[in-house]
């Protein structure tokens, strides 16, 4: 069987659904909303992989550096707040974290 | 241009009153720390108007005697898109003889307020006032441009209100002094529109040049209407000096501005500031005479304020009050005069009237000195044996005010009643009658008020309310029984020197005034349209036939009727008076109430303007810009924000939610927008 670029960006998506519904459904925990939105990330640069290998350009690759390097910085940034919060909250239970509520 | 007029000896005629102003002013009040004392104050006032007074009867001199002349722009203060702003001199026939009138009876008030106000304390401010007032008055009668008039002119209002309000400690002189300024506000907003006007359609402020232009704008029209432009020009001029000149219906002040001492009611509201708005009216004759309808105009507003204010003399009983309608009902002469293109008969009637007017005034303050400050002419009375030379000042005065034959008031008068009896515009027939009328009425007042004054019963002390009313009280209390003195010299000396042109001046000048050239370049007339001056001079045949003449007039026989019927009810039978009074009661009442024009003013224009102002205050203000406009954004956006805030519930999933939905929108909308656009079509 041919790999083709339609499985690519199908496991793109796949990828893709997977995150939106960890981030609906996960109702607990914030590490696991973190991690599915670096899965997100992930599912966008496995369609930039997928096109620049079909198209034969280099740049949809760099690019995947660049939002790796990137989701790393923000993964990083994103724990330093989440070990802050705990401190101060005692949890990080999604749904008791409403400050922002108008 | 003459050699005998230099720029820096004109310069010094208004410098030298300023000069004496400020230091009076700066120095000589607790402002500047009292440096200067009353003696000083009063000198260096009374030098600086005499440098006054003696430059300017030199400038006369060579004016009418050489015929010199002057007219040069002094200073550039600045231009403005091409219009010059500048100050200068302009003399000539006309400008000497106001500056002359104006420093002499400044001089002859300086003299007497040395004696009028020994006990007040305000005496080096009340000498530093009128120093600027002259300051201001000469700036106006010499200046050559519209706008050095103007300053000159709110100058001279400016000081009146000062003046008039001098005890700013009586509610009566502060009211006095509101109102006069008030009034002559609406005055001034006439004159600076007609200033506007012609220097928008001349652009230039300088009279010369505007009157060289002048022919251009005479056939144009207000644009919009269908009004001559000149015609409008000229009674917005004349607006202003309704306000200053006190005429129907912007007189209300004059008759309150006497709160103010006496010695400015003679200079100020007399015999100069509110001539200033004749003296403009016949500085821009080129152009009134361009205009019939604003002569007529000026015509009948004269005729109206020379008749009816006359009537209102009659039943005043403040001294003051009698010859301030007495001056109101003048002045109203002299703007007939100019209605009927005889300008220079008015200036010769202001010139005439400034000093017998002065003369009246000083003897009024003369007399109020010798009755203890009472003003009240029904308890006066036979003051004539006390007072000798206030006595035959006021005589001399009131027969001049009356046109007695060979007497200032008489040329002048006469003339002016002459003019109108030639004049040939629409509302002449009315100002004939009025003027004619006005001379009976004249002489009726002046002579009631003589005769309660100097003759009859002596009635000074039995005022049941003396010593009530008045700032005077503490210093004259213990006075009260003693019979009236006369007044020092400094208060005679100045009636003297008031009295002798208050004869003479009318009979020694009438030739250069009605048929020289001493006013020829100043006052141009249009003989063919307005043929009262040519008539004039046609009957003319010298002073003494005309005063022969005089004696088989009518206005003679008239004010003889009223002094007789004066003397009549006020001395043979003064109980008549009373009588009359009951029986014309509502005559009487309207009269007291000098026509309602107060009453009207009050509470139709004050109170119609400040129910407008408290309905902008609260509707507009309060309401509109408060309520709406600014505390109504702020409710506004917070009305929309508390609806808005519910959707922000701070759970992560909602707003994720909230990405995800927008996503498929937008997808969607995009993905299908060429097949919605294709449906559209069809």
């Amino acid at each position: 069987m041919m790999v083709t670029l339609g499985h690519f960006l199908t496991l793109g998506a796949i990828l893709f659904a997977l995150s939106v519904i960890g981030i609906f459904l996960n109702r607990k925990n914030l590490i696991v909303l973190l991690m599915a939105i670096e899965l997100m990330l992930l599912a966008v640069n496995m369609n930039f992989v997928a096109f620049s290998y079909y198209l034969n350009d280099m740049a949809g690759q760099i690019f995947v550096f660049f939002i790796l390097t990137v989701a790393a910085a923000e993964s990083a940034i994103g724990l330093a707040i989440l070990v802050l919060l705990f401190r101060n909250k005692s949890s990080i239970n999604v749904d008791e974290l409403n400050t922002l509520k108008g | 241009m003459s050699q005998t007029l230099s720029a820096a000896t004109l310069l010094a005629v208004p410098l030298a009153p300023l000069a004496g102003a400020l230091l009076a002013g700066i120095f000589g009040t607790t402002f500047g720390g009292n440096w200067i004392g009353r003696r000083l104050s009063h000198t260096l006032t009374i030098l600086g108007v005499l440098v006054a007074f003696v430059i300017s009867a030199m400038t006369l001199k060579s004016v009418a005697i050489d015929g010199a002349r002057f007219n040069e722009t002094l200073y550039t203060w600045m231009v403005v898109g091409g219009l010059k702003m500048e100050i200068g001199f302009l003399v000539d026939g006309l400008t000497a003889m106001m500056m002359c009138v104006v420093t002499f009876v400044s001089l002859m008030v300086h003299i007497y307020t040395i004696g009028y106000m020994e006990e007040d304390e305000g005496y080096n401010r009340f000498f530093a006032y009128i120093s600027l007032f002259t300051f201001s008055m000469l700036m106006l009668v010499m200046s050559n441009n519209m706008l050095q008039l103007f300053f000159g002119w709110e100058a001279v209002g400016l000081v009146s209100y000062l003046l008039i309000g001098f005890w700013f400690n009586k509610p009566t002189a502060i009211f006095a002094n509101m109102k006069a300024f008030l009034v002559n506000r609406v005055g001034d907003f006439g004159f600076i529109l007609g200033i506007g006007l012609l220097a928008a359609y001349t652009g230039t402020l300088n009279y010369a040049e505007v009157f060289a232009k002048s022919g251009e704008i005479a056939s144009l029209n207000l644009p919009g209407t269908d009004w001559l432009l000149i015609t409008v020009i000229c009674i917005c001029l004349f607006i202003g000096a309704m306000g200053k000149s006190a005429q129907f219906p912007l007189h209300v002040w004059l008759p309150d501005s006497m709160e103010g001492p006496t010695p400015i009611s003679a200079l100020i509201h007399a015999a100069t500031m509110v001539t200033a708005g004749i003296f403009m009216v016949a500085r821009m004759s080129p152009l009134f005479e361009l205009s019939d309808t604003a002569l007529s105009f000026i015509m009948v507003i004269g005729a109206i304020t020379a008749l009816f204010m006359g009537f209102l003399g009659i039943i005043q009983n403040d001294i003051k009050r009698v010859v301030a309608y007495s001056t109101l009902s003048q002045l109203g002469y002299m703007t007939v005069a100019l209605g009927a293109s005889a300008y220079s008969m008015a200036v010769f009637h202001l010139m005439t009237h400034a000093f017998f007017k002065a003369l009246l005034f000083l003897a009024a303050g003369s007399v109020i000195m010798g009755v203890h400050h009472n003003q009240d002419i029904r308890w006066m009375g036979g003051l004539r044996k006390y007072m000798p030379i206030t006595w035959i000042t006021a005589l001399i005065g009131s027969l001049a005010l009356i046109g007695t034959p060979l007497f200032s008031g008489f040329y002048s008068k006469d003339e002016i009643i002459e003019a109108v009896y030639f004049s040939n515009l629409p509302g002449a027939g009315f100002a004939y009658f009025a003027v004619l009328a006005g001379v009976f009425v004249t002489a009726f007042y002046s002579f009631r008020m003589y005769f309660l004054v100097f003759h009859g019963k002596e009635r000074f002390d039995q005022n049941p309310d003396a010593h009530h009313d008045g700032h005077h009280d503490d210093h004259h209390g213990h006075e009260t029984h003693h019979a009236p003195r006369e007044s020092p010299w400094v208060v005679t000396a100045p009636l003297l020197l008031l009295a002798i042109p208050s004869v003479v001046i009318g009979f020694m000048t009438i030739d250069a005034m009605l048929i020289g050239d001493f006013l020829k370049d100043a006052i141009t007339v249009n003989a063919d349209k307005h043929p009262a001056m040519t008539e004039l001079i046609k009957i003319y045949h010298g002073p003494v036939q005309m005063a022969l003449h005089g004696l088989t007039a009518p206005p003679f026989w008239l004010a003889l009727a009223g002094v007789a019927l004066a003397y009549y009810l006020y001395i043979v039978n003064p109980a008549l008076p009373a009588a009359i009074k009951r029986r014309v009661e509502p005559l009487y009442t309207l009269l007291e109430n000098k026509y309602y024009m107060d009453w009207f003013n009050e509470n139709v224009l004050a109170r119609g303007a400040r129910g407008l102002g408290i309905g902008l205050w609260k509707g507009g203000d309060e309401k509109m810009i408060d309520g709406a406009l600014v505390n109504g954004s702020w409710k506004l956006v917070g009305w929309v924000s508390s609806i808005v805030r519910k959707v922000q519930t701070g759970y992560i999933y909602h707003y994720a939610l909230a990405m995800i939905v927008g996503i498929f929108i937008l997808i969607s909308y995009f993905a299908t927008w060429p097949m919605i656009k294709e449906l559209l079509n069809k």
